[in-house]
């Protein structure tokens, strides 16, 4: 055998064609490949599909928890904007309410306002009326005296009930 | 071409079926390849993965969308069967690049008897599946009449021809980057100190023989899928 088997080494150049080791090569192939297999099928290939599997579960809960919150986020703007819009509701009631209540209290105190002006306005018409009247009856007073004076200086004699008489004519017919 | 040769590890000149070899060490560190990725790196099972737990979970992403693209659907629950092997190839790929290392997948007869476990694999699954529709696979009914029995020959020998290109192409790809790499150290060993093209040419076909190493191993599974699903659905 040993003769046989450097013979066929010596005398093949290729160790590949050299068919005294085929057995044995064949064999531990066999061997080789049915322990891979065995630490694959058994070990390797269930845990790693395994691993796999569990990451996809832990990425489509995040997934899921992520679009949760989200839609939570959402929620929370929508009752923010909510409140926001029924706090400018508010405010514009309270603004108005309060305009309102102003002008009321305007409108009294300008109508009260209005009121004193009118009475002081016709007092001091009254007045004026009176001192106008008195004015008057002033202007007719000098107006005869100084007709007087004017008749005497001229040297007309002319007694006092004629000139008061032709003064108060001019008067009435100037007026 | 000694970097290939079967040996007993230890001593003796004898390879029984049973013998430990380098064989079973680069194989046995395969295994513990996938142990250190795909069991001691999930231990955590963390929701939040550390940098090897999501490296495991790339790979498993990776294949588990390849086998249903490719496969379909119901091809999803021989998705176990492919991963074996792609993780098997991947890593004795690698494992193979490492300076003094075995790659057991530059042999045919490692890449022959996965290419024939899945060339048995599928045509039984698609005969238990569709019973004599199974045959619809060779008889292409989109075809015309007339081409049909010489299209049903073709089909008929390329599927039989299929675990040969399917072993070859992976144990040749990985020989072929090897014997280059060999050749470029054997030009280093005789220019001496003046070796700096070798070492040069050595460190790109490296970087290739990486990109080649994961390629051929998605390769061999993903065309294992396509006969996976010639097999489920064999209608054109």
């Amino acid at each position: 055998m040993a003769v046989e088997e450097q013979a066929a080494g010596k005398a093949v150049g290729m160790p590949q064609l050299d068919f005294a080791t085929y057995p044995n090569q064949i064999f531990w192939l066999l061997v080789t490949l049915v322990v891979i297999y065995l630490v694959l099928n058994k070990v390797a290939l269930p845990r790693i599909s395994a691993v796999l599997a569990e990451r996809q579960g832990t990425i489509s809960n995040d997934i899921a928890a992520a679009e949760d919150l989200k839609q939570k986020a959402v929620e929370a703007e929508a009752a923010y904007n909510k409140a926001l819009a029924d706090a400018r509701v508010e405010a514009a009631r309270i603004v108005a309410e309060t305009k309102a209540e102003i002008q009321k209290d305007l409108n009294v105190a300008i109508a009260k306002a209005d009121a004193e002006i009118a009475a002081k306005a016709a007092e001091s018409e009254k007045a004026i009326a009176e001192i106008r009247a008195g004015a008057l009856e002033a202007v007719k007073v000098v107006a005869k005296d100084t007709a007087k004076e004017i008749v005497a200086v001229l040297g007309t004699k002319a007694d006092a009930k004629t000139i008061n008489a032709a003064v108060t004519a001019r008067l009435k017919g100037g007026a | 071409m000694e970097q290939f040769i079967v040996k007993p590890l230890f001593g003796g000149h004898e390879i029984n079926w049973y013998t430990p070899t380098n064989v079973t060490l680069w194989m046995a560190l395969t295994i513990v390849c996938v142990l250190v990725l795909f069991v001691l790196g999930t231990r955590g099972r963390a929701i939040v993965p550390s940098r090897i737990q999501s490296l495991a979970e790339l790979v498993y992403g990776f294949i588990y969308k390849m086998v249903e693209d490719v496969s379909g659907k119901d091809g999803a629950k021989y998705f176990p069967y492919i991963m074996t092997l792609f993780l098997y190839i991947v890593f004795a790929n690698l494992l193979g690049l490492l300076p003094l290392s075995f790659t057991t997948t530059s042999h045919a007869a490692v890449t022959a008897t996965m290419a024939l476990m899945v060339f048995f694999f599928v045509t039984i699954l698609g005969v238990v599946k569709n019973g004599i529709g199974f045959l619809s696979l060779f008889w292409i009914s989109s075809a015309p009449l007339v081409l049909r029995p010489v299209l049903a020959i073709i089909e008929v020998i390329s599927y039989f021809v299929r675990p040969v290109s399917h072993s070859i192409r992976l144990a040749g790809n990985m020989m072929a980057g090897h014997a280059v790499i060999k050749v470029f150290a054997g030009f280093a060993g005789v220019l001496g100190v003046g070796a700096v093209a070798p070492i040069f040419a050595i460190s790109a076909v490296f970087a290739l023989e990486l990109l080649v190493a994961v390629i051929q191993a998605y390769v061999f599974v993903i065309l294992a899928c396509v006969y996976l699903r010639d097999a489920l659905h064999p209608h054109h």
